[in-house]
């Protein structure tokens, strides 16, 4: 793709205001890091609070277009034209809850995942808000609105600003500007007066720290970036930092570590199986994943620790005790947090569990690896007390 | 000291060369994780690959800007890759090199024509 062919965010000029180091991403031209590199930014996350600009996803609604008025028959009809392409509980969703859930092909392969929030407010049910990956959004909106059918209106609002600001002061630094924040819950959101008009605010991220995504109009967007730049407690991040600390936070990146042939199950995101959904059979391939969770599983996601040698990096070779090839590396990199390469890849069952001796070929060379539970480092979210 | 246009540098003294790479490679590079060094005794053509700097990101190759075989390479950096880093230009070497063909210094650039050449980039 050529540079002229990139899209911008509204805040690509802040970026380059900050002197960051730019480059082609899901169609946008993003930040990879800025003047403290990749390993610093990583860090300060970790300690303090990261300025993420995340404006190049996918964020969506999908609106009834004849609401009744009744809080839960208007939900429950939204739902219903959403849940046929994915596995998740929409239905089920609370006021101002938001669940992790997958688009699935009829194959029961995973073509996104994604977040849906059922918002708060009154005036709001019978709307869902949807975020998708960047890379994946026009497939994904042809998708949900082909689905939607005329029964709904599917409103993309991917032309706002999406900041995340993630890390364990995260909180401090976002409520000075938006006070709502502190009343959040991980997996919640809300909507907040700001700048004269209104943000949605969410307690969800893909660090596996605690934090927040602020969804903001286009015209506000610099500014709340600036404000929130103006803590000393914020610092921006860049994309690269952003891959190390969801590969730490054992969170899958769709087009590396989930792509059309994997399932669900496979994938070790059982957890996006609904209850409802899994007992219903109602979700696309639901007898593959039906199969697989009874034992019927070739692969399934693994991390691990490498133990000697270089980082193995996507499509490094994972090799058994004999040395026979058994799967591959998907996501790899060397993990600030723990001075140490890791990675996540695919291995058959019998191997997936931690603890069993694996390798992987670096170059030609077999060196030592371990399957680990994930995540490689806990995760810091906010639950309900 | 000479340079070619992959950021290398080399510095010869009585046949032997110590190979690097230049602050501005090690600035490109971002904060390097972890080097991989040749074996001693390994020979190498000019342009072939030499060793190896990761990031945090992505793996980088060096590659020998001359041609020869490997004497030495230097064991303090893959316990202190970082040296890389903060002094890639001096002790942040990776290897020294026996010259099979010396002649082969006279194609690289000096300081003035890589700090041109670098100005066009």
């Amino acid at each position: 793709m050529s540079d002229q062919a990139l899209k911008t965010t509204p805040l690509t000029d802040a970026h380059r205001a900050l002197g960051a180091r730019m480059t082609g991403f899901g169609g946008y031209e993003m930040p990879v890091q800025y003047a403290d590199g990749v390993l610093k930014e990583h860090l300060w996350t970790r300690e303090h609070a990261g300025l993420f600009d995340v404006s190049h996803m996918g964020p969506s609604f999908l609106r009834l277009k004849y609401r009744t008025g009744d809080a839960k028959a208007d939900h429950d009809a939204v739902s219903a034209l959403l849940e046929p392409v994915i596995c998740g509980d929409i239905k089920g969703l609370k006021r101002g809850h938001i669940r992790y859930t997958l688009l699935l092909n009829a194959h029961g392969g995973i073509v996104d995942d994604l977040m849906v929030a059922r918002p708060a407010g009154d005036d709001a049910q019978g709307v869902l808000q949807i975020i998708v990956n960047a890379g994946t959004k026009e497939d994904d909106f042809a998708r949900i609105a082909a689905a939607a059918g005329d029964d709904a209106e599917f409103v993309r609002a991917d032309d706002r600003g999406l900041i995340a600001v993630q890390g364990p002061e995260a909180e401090a630094v976002v409520a000075a500007i938006i006070p709502e924040v502190a009343d959040l819950s991980f997996m919640t959101v809300t909507d907040a007066p700001y700048d004269g008009g209104t943000v949605i605010v969410s307690r969800s991220g893909y660090t596996g720290e605690d934090g927040f995504e602020i969804l903001v109009e286009a015209a506000s967007a610099r500014k709340l970036w600036n404000r929130l730049l103006e803590d000393e407690r914020a610092r921006p991040i860049g994309l690269g930092a952003r891959d190390s600390l969801r590969l730490e936070a054992g969170l899958p990146l769709y087009g590396h570590d989930l792509d059309e042939t994997i399932s669900p199950v496979e994938a070790d995101l059982g957890f996006a199986l609904s209850k409802r959904r899994r007992l219903a059979e109602d979700f696309p391939g639901a007898a593959r994943a039906i199969g697989e969770l009874g034992g019927r599983l070739t692969r399934r996601r693994v991390g691990l620790r490498v133990l000697e040698g270089a980082p193995a990096r996507e499509g490094a070779e994972i090799v058994g005790p004999d040395g026979a090839v058994v799967g591959r590396v998907t996501s790899g990199g060397f993990s600030p947090s723990l001075g140490a390469p890791i990675a996540m890849g695919y291995a058959p069952p019998e191997l997936a569990e931690p603890g069993a001796k694996l390798g992987v070929i670096v170059r030609g060379k077999r060196q030592a690896a371990e399957v680990v539970q994930l995540p490689f480092v806990p995760h810091r979210y906010r639950r309900k007390a | 000291m000479r340079f070619t246009k992959d950021h290398e540098w080399v510095e010869e003294s009585g046949g032997v060369a110590a190979i690097g790479v230049t602050a501005y490679a090690a600035e490109q590079l971002g904060d390097v994780v972890f080097v991989e060094l040749p074996e001693v005794g390994k020979t190498v053509k000019a342009g072939d690959p030499l060793a190896v700097v990761e990031s945090v990101k992505a793996a980088s190759d060096v590659y020998a800007p001359i041609s020869g075989e490997v004497v030495e390479v230097n064991g303090d950096l893959p316990g202190a890759p970082e040296t890389v880093n903060s002094m890639p230009e001096k002790d942040g070497w990776f290897a020294k090199l026996k010259l099979s063909n010396p002649s082969e210094l006279d194609g690289l650039m000096d300081r003035a024509a890589y700090e041109t050449f670098l100005s066009t980039l």
